[in-house]
């Protein structure tokens, strides 16, 4: 019995497409990279688990913090007052009538300031919200 | 005098190393780029102008939520866990219930998305938000 040979030939990955190949990928990571000016306040999520993608891009997200200490920031705007929120909020939606609400609320905050946002966001017709949340066992099962 | 006369040198722009220039390139914007895999639960909050509308109160359901985190389900101390069982049946029995989720002002915001996050699991689409009373 012949037993196969090891074969010489050369088995060398070509390399000239390499470059090519790095050029597409950053074509692509440049296409896809939003420079975010402002990284928001920080915040522990909540945990749920029927979260789903917002299903509008990136651009179109209307990020609303808020914080413990009942603080809230909108796309780098801070807000002093909540009653700013509903101006900064309609001045965002007349350019981009598409935009959602994204709303990062610290999970030990209270109702009453959630609630506030919630009115002055529907003053200022942002009705569509999405309640970020970490992925986990919200809820005990 | 002379004019400098066209030099016959070739004048290659080197691209030898123009693959490592695409490579750290790539690597800055590898490192910038966050791919957000955030996601979150989505609701539609009722429109500004206020028109009452008048459902049969066989329709509703209270849930309310108090400041220590128990939740009452139509007269009823439910847990968390069982939100979702409890009105799937319900939806299941009338297709028109709407859910009608009502909060104290000292309710943790944790919470509420976790009766939220019950809700979407029973399938729930009509949820309606009552405003906690003012003091």
């Amino acid at each position: 019995m012949k037993f196969k040979k090891k074969s010489k030939l050369n088995v060398a990955i070509p390399t000239t497409s390499m470059p090519d190949i790095i050029f597409m990928l950053l074509i692509f990571f440049m296409v896809a990279t939003v420079f975010k000016q402002f990284s928001g306040l920080k915040v522990q999520l909540p945990e749920a688990q029927r979260i789903q993608k917002v299903p509008v891009s990136k651009r179109l997200i209307i990020t609303v913090w808020v914080d413990l200490n009942n603080k809230v920031v909108c796309d780098g705007f801070n807000l002093k007052d909540i009653k700013n929120l509903r101006n900064v909020v309609y001045q965002k939606l007349v350019k981009e009538p598409q935009s959602q609400i994204a709303l990062k609320i610290d999970k030990n905050s209270n109702m009453g300031f959630v609630n506030k946002v919630h009115q002055e966001l529907r003053k200022a017709n942002a009705l569509k919200v999405h309640y970020f949340a970490k992925p986990g066992a919200g809820g005990r099962g | 005098m002379l004019i400098g006369k066209k030099k016959d040198k070739s004048v290659d722009i080197p691209s030898a190393s123009l693959s490592d220039i695409v490579f750290l390139l790539l690597i800055f914007f590898l490192v910038t780029t966050s791919i957000d895999t955030e996601k979150g639960l989505d609701l539609v909050l009722p429109p500004p102008n206020e028109d009452i509308v008048e459902i049969p109160k066989k329709n509703i359901t209270n849930l309310l939520i108090n400041a220590q985190g128990q939740v009452l389900l139509d007269n009823e101390i439910v847990e968390i866990g069982d939100i979702a069982r409890i009105i799937k049946d319900k939806i299941f029995e009338n297709e028109l219930l709407i859910v009608s989720v009502k909060t104290d002002k000292d309710t943790k915001y944790e919470t509420y998305v976790n009766v939220l996050d019950q809700l979407k699991k029973a399938d729930a689409k009509k949820i309606s938000l009552a405003e906690p009373d003012e003091e």
